[in-house]
Order: structure tokens, then sequence, then C-alpha cells
């Protein structure tokens, strides 16, 4: 009885531990979206070149929307070719690629746009309601939108060549059907 | 016709600015907006609520949330929505349900067995040990026997 007492405060702390080893290796920023499977709230922003910027005016095709900044280095700094590259070989295929710059200056996401050689539209979300209706967490995250323009995907940090792509030719097979 | 320009446009930015300046501050306090800001976690900090960060992301949640408070809707309803965007994580206590429980009950669960522990210590150990000799009956006798030896000295 007493050699059990002994080993039963050691004992006691051992599930504290488990949990403690269990919280401290998960990532504080992967957490599911709520909105994946909705309908992506929509936005109307003006690009860097003065046209109008509305969400509404893509359904139909496959959106890829990307939050991004010109502080964000490297995520951004990655993407922003892999991005521009996808946008070119896919625009002909009923895929659109919309960049959305949050809390940035607008001298340097003209820059970075400039600097990437970006051609899709690029727009400043000045006071922050587009990234909060997505729910965005910081930059570089990226929202695949199928054909009826639901939030099909939410990646965080830099897109790859292959997430682009294989998320993308996922969604244009589903809805060819 | 230049300075008849000037006094338009110094007119319209008057104008500009009270309009907005009474259409946000009429309604809502500061104080309501943060205590809706204090509620919720900002995203791009660790361990910050919207109201104590000074990222420029809380800021703008900041004015969402003024903005939200001053279109009509009930502080419930602006954490809703963020709630909506971000999902239970936004909110810095979990709401007391389901398997959040936990959370509010495994710290009393605790203490109360803490206590438990420390009464049972305490009364193990004030408690007299078993078999332990009874009292010895000191007489009037023996009192003076030992009041004599302790006199003397030896």
């Amino acid at each position: 009885m007493r050699r059990l007492w002994r080993w039963l405060i050691p004992l006691a702390v051992l599930p504290v531990l488990v949990l403690l080893a269990y919280g401290f290796r998960m990532s504080p920023r992967d957490i599911p979206s709520p909105l994946l499977d909705k309908p992506a709230p929509t936005f109307a922003l003006t690009t860097l070149e003065g046209a109008p910027l509305m969400l509404a005016a893509h359904r139909g095709k496959v959106v890829v929307l990307n939050f991004w900044a010109s502080w964000c280095y490297p995520g951004c700094y990655e993407e922003a070719p892999i991005l521009e590259k996808n946008w070119r070989a896919y625009r002909e295929r009923g895929v659109v690629v919309l960049g959305v710059a949050i809390q940035d200056r607008r001298e340097a996401a003209e820059k970075f746009v400039r600097d990437f050689g970006l051609t899709f539209p690029n727009a400043q979300d000045l006071t922050g309601t587009v990234s909060v209706d997505f729910g965005v967490y910081g930059v570089p995250e990226t929202f695949f939108l199928d054909r009826q323009g639901r939030i099909r995907v939410k990646h965080v940090s830099a897109v790859t060549d292959v997430v682009f792509r294989e998320t993308v030719e996922r969604l244009l097979a589903e809805t060819a059907r | 016709m230049r300075a008849a320009l000037r006094l338009l446009v110094a007119a319209a930015l008057v104008a500009a600015a009270t309009s907005s300046a009474s259409a946000s501050s009429k309604t809502v306090s500061e104080e309501t907006v943060h205590e809706v800001a204090a509620q919720l976690r900002c995203v791009v900090c660790q361990n910050l609520s919207v109201a104590d960060s000074p990222s420029e992301m809380a800021g703008q949640m900041r004015a969402i949330i003024r903005e939200r408070l001053a279109a009509g809707e009930s502080p419930d309803a602006v954490q809703a929505y963020f709630v909506q965007r971000y999902g239970e994580w936004i909110l810095l206590s979990p709401p007391r349900r389901g398997f959040n429980l936990l959370v509010w009950l495994l710290p009393l669960v605790a203490v109360a067995a803490g206590l438990a522990i420390v009464a049972i210590l305490i009364a193990r150990w004030t408690r007299r040990p078993r078999g332990a000799a009874e009292p010895v009956v000191v007489d009037a006798a023996m009192s003076e026997r030992i009041r004599r030896e302790v006199e003397r000295g030896s």
C-alpha cells in the first residue's frame, strides 16, 4: 500500500507531460478553416492598375485566390513565379488567379508585382475586410474555389507547383463531369 | 476661379470629416469596441487579444468591429461573425459546452483532489500512533516523591 503511494505521485505527472508533449508539437498555425466547402465571401476591390476586381465576375471558373504581402519573405517570393507560370498555363482552361495584397504599402506592392512580372489581377485590401471575411491569419495563404464559387482548399504557406497543378486539375476535372 | 475651387474642396473635406465622425462615434463607444476586441484572439500574434495587440491586422479588426457595431449589430453578433470566419479558435475563452467543459472543470477537479490529499495527509500525521502507552497515572504520593528527588538534585 505504502509502495503504491510512493509511485502514485510521480505517475500522476505522466499524463500532464504527455499532454504538454502533444500540445507543443502542434503548430499553432494548423487550424482548420470553418469556411471549407462553403460559398466564398464576395468582395469588390480595385486592382493596382485601377480596374475593378470582383470575385462574383469569375463565377464558373476555378479561382485561385492568393493573399500576399511584399514584406512576406520568403514565402510570397517563392510562390509568385509559380502563380504567374501557372496562371499563364491555365488561363485558357477556365482558371483565374487573383492576388490580394494585405497590410502593404501601395508602392511596395506595385514594386513586387513589377519585379515578378505578375500579369494576373492584383488588388490591395486596405481595410482588412476581405482578409477577415476569408479568415486569413497571415501570408501567404491561398484559397482554391470551385466553379460554383465554394472554397474547396485552403493552403497555408507558399504554394508549390505540385500543389497548384494537382488542386486545379482536380477541381477542373470534377466540374467538367 | 482657383480660390472658389479651393473653397469647394475644403468644404467637401470638412463635410466628409464631420459626417464620418458623427456616423461612427455617435452610436459606438470605444468601450464596447474594446469589450468585443478583448474576447477575440489577434490572429497574427500569439496569445494576445485584438484589443491588446499593436499589429496592423488587429487595428483593422478593431475597425471592422467598430463598423459592424455602428451598423447596428449586437456585440454577440459581431463575435459570431468572427467565429464564423475563424472558428472557435478565435475566442480567447472557449465556450462552456461539450468537450470544452473539460477545460473549465479539470482545474476544479484537480484543486478538489489536491485538497482531499492534503486533508488525508494532515489527518494521518496528527493521528496518535496506535498502541501507544497509556499515560502514567501520577498519584499524590508519587508526585511528592518526584518533587523531593528533583529538589535534592540527583
